[in-house]
């Protein structure tokens, strides 16, 4: 039987507003299914993103949604987690939203390691403004503002997201949709920071630009580059340029944020040593 | 039983009053003259099951506190002029989805670095204009440790009952000053929570305006579930670019402080010998001190000289401010900066008395001797 989407849509703000063949709608049903599957309460989950095409998903989805200001979604959901510990608290968004100008907030939250899923679209663009490179945009490619190619090095998100602190990091993409769900359920799970990079299209603006016409283009690729991290064990450096590696990156256990902080409150009333 | 009585320096007069008020969330980022507020909400908060949090940055800072408030807590953060630069964005993002707050800004010279630890007035626009778009604003600004305590109560109320972000502003001579401060017991102040939704969840609209202008606020985690956004939106909370919903809700967001009966509520002045004052000082924050002590000394000699002290500081009393000037031969401005707030007083006596600023910006207080010459000169 299809999985029904729509318990979770709120009614009557379709259609989205994402192009044909953007990635961020195959993110949706993934998140979607994920939190279903943790059996998260609508009245206990917040959606919290900042700006972007991304970061309209929040609107859709029938949950307690919070759509912030530009990067700004690590800093407001901070905010919810710490005053309502009980909520989950699950923040979304674009490369550019996440790792230009809220990249601060993204490693912060990461290094206080607190108890929030975040999942970040990368789609190598800023899509919304009309396909400026951001952090993401892979040297030597297309953008409205690169068009002698560009030349910037790039962020691999998941390895920021490791060094800052989080204790979950996965990737994938969203040719591999199935792994979706169960990577950012693992990730809501997780108790602490927990950082899913879903690497997904925009054929409008970067995809038009760098010879991805088709969508199907561009899945091929991310299907064609994405290397398990099981297998990548047993592959040469060689074999691995140019690909990157996707399922569960880094995994552990670290005092969570709210739980800490729970001790200062316990000291602070006298109740602990 | 007697009441509590303390030695406080102003920025601690702030945090008690953040206490009493019953902030539950705090969140900020060191900067002088401002960090004993956080220190000392540091150690109190949590010792009432409150939150404290020191951010990444101020616009974090301001972020938490918005997030925080959505869940129904009451929420404060502590500033100086940069960080509240820095937080402007976001002091929009509060106006336009309607989240209280509060926001304490202890003043210091600028633009940007500037004199950290010398006092400045030099935020008084700022409050007013600071952020994109337009909108309204509260801005209180005490004079004394004790007034802190009891406008830092009041931003709260004003905040919780209005749906907004209120700045506090006091310069770094209040806030670093100590004077003696009288706790006042538990209800004797009055203590406002915003107004919760009575409908029934299915039906709960974050900008219902059928409540008035100032539409209930339900909390996340709660049994209402909404939908909250910086982009223009319709009452049911969700994006929208229909002229009339934009147009609608962005004039009530600005009625809401600037209609008459708001107005009375809010605004807040001090009146000292107005009543036959030919010539009128008007003064705010620490510069008020010396203008009393101005007045004083100048009545001695005969010179008809008032004092008015605006206490709430935006919406600006216009009212009172235009009746004063058509008694008065002049109305004469210290502050702190190049004549921020002389411009308002100036725009709202229309050219029926002279308005002189006399401004200051070496570091330096303002003193009284520096009024009684400029009050001379008019005379
Ligand atoms: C403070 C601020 N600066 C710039 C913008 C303009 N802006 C809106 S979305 C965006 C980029 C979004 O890119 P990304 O986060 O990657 O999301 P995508 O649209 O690609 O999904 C920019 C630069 C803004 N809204 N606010
Ligand atoms: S511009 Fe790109 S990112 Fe935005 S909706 Fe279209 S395809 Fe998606
Ligand atoms: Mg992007």
């Amino acid at each position: 039987m299809a999985y029904d989407y729509e318990k979770s849509i709120r009614p009557g703000k379709l259609p989205h507003i994402w192009c044909p063949g953007c990635g961020h709608g195959i993110v949706m049903k993934g998140l979607i299914r994920a939190m279903d599957s943790c059996g998260l309460e609508k009245n206990n989950t917040a959606l919290v993103s900042g700006i972007g095409c991304a970061s309209r998903l929040p609107g859709y989805v029938d949950m307690c949604t919070l759509h912030t200001a530009h990067g700004r979604a690590a800093a407001f959901a901070t905010g919810v987690k710490m005053a309502k510990p009980e909520m989950t608290v699950i923040c979304l968004g674009g490369d550019g939203d996440g790792t230009a100008i809220g990249g601060n907030h993204f490693i912060h939250a990461c290094r206080r390691n607190i108890d929030m899923t975040y999942v970040i679209m990368n789609n190598f663009i800023y899509g919304m403004t009309g396909g400026q490179f951001s952090p993401c945009t892979p040297t030597g490619m297309k953008a409205s503002t690169t068009p002698y190619g560009n030349p910037d090095p790039t962020f691999d998100i998941s390895k920021l997201a490791i060094g800052a602190g989080a204790t979950f990091v996965a990737r994938t993409t969203a040719f591999h949709a199935t792994q979706i769900d169960k990577l950012i359920a693992e990730g809501i799970k997780h108790k602490g920071m927990a950082v899913i990079e879903v690497l997904d299209d925009c054929p409008t603006t970067y995809g038009r630009r760098n010879k991805f016409r088709s969508v199907v283009d561009m899945m091929k690729k991310l299907k064609e580059n994405a290397v398990p991290v099981q297998a990548a064990s047993k592959m040469t450096a060689e074999q691995l340029q140019g690909k990157f590696l996707t399922g569960v990156l880094y995994k552990e256990d670290k005092p969570e944020y709210i739980e800490q902080y729970a001790k200062v409150i316990a000291k602070a009333q006298g109740q602990a040593s | 039983m007697a009441k509590k009585v303390a030695l406080l320096q102003g920025n601690e007069a702030c945090a008690h009053g953040a206490l009493y008020a019953g902030a539950k969330f705090f969140g900020g980022y060191p900067i002088t003259p401002s960090t004993e507020v956080a220190e000392v909400l540091s150690i109190e908060l949590p010792k009432v099951g409150g939150k404290f949090i020191q951010m990444e940055d101020e616009i974090a800072a301001m972020a938490s506190i918005i997030g925080a408030s959505l869940t129904g807590a009451k929420v404060i953060t502590a500033t100086s002029g940069p960080g509240v630069s820095l937080k402007q964005e976001l002091i929009g993002y509060a106006c336009i989805a309607e989240v209280p707050c509060v926001i304490i800004n202890v003043m210091r010279g600028g633009p940007s670095t500037g004199m950290p630890t010398g006092p400045g007035q030099s935020d008084v626009m700022q409050a007013r204009w600071g952020t994109h778009g337009d909108h309204a604003a509260i801005a209180l600004v005490p004079a004394s440790c004790q007034e802190i305590f009891t406008e830092t109560v009041r931003a709260f109320n004003l905040a919780e009952k209005y749906r907004m972000p209120v700045q506090v502003l006091y310069d770094e001579i209040v806030g670093h000053m100590r004077e003696r401060i009288v706790f006042p017991e538990p209800g004797e102040l009055e203590v406002i929570d915003r107004a919760k939704p009575t409908v029934p969840p299915e039906q709960y609209k974050p900008y219902d305006t059928s409540f008035g202008d100032v539409p209930p606020l339900a909390a996340f985690g709660s049994e209402y579930r909404f939908h909250v956004t910086g982009l223009n939106k319709a009452q049911d909370g969700f994006p929208t670019t229909k002229a009339e919903y934009v147009d609608a809700e962005e004039r009530r967001q600005i009625s809401k402080v600037e209609n008459e009966k708001a107005r009375a509520d809010i605004e807040s002045n001090e009146e000292y010998l107005t009543e036959d004052a030919e010539v009128l000082i008007f003064a705010y924050g620490s510069t008020s001190r010396s203008a009393r002590y101005a007045v004083n000394e100048l009545r001695k000699e005969g010179i008809k000289a008032g004092l008015f002290r605006p206490i709430t500081l935006w919406p600006f009393p216009e009212k009172r401010v235009a009746l004063l000037g058509k008694q008065v031969k002049a109305i004469i401005v210290p502050e702190m900066n190049l004549g921020q707030m002389n411009l308002e007083v100036e725009r709202v006596v229309k050219g029926t008395c002279p308005v002189i600023s006399i401004g200051r910006v070496d570091g330096e207080p303002l003193n009284p001797g520096q009024i009684i010459a400029q009050v001379k000169e008019v005379k």
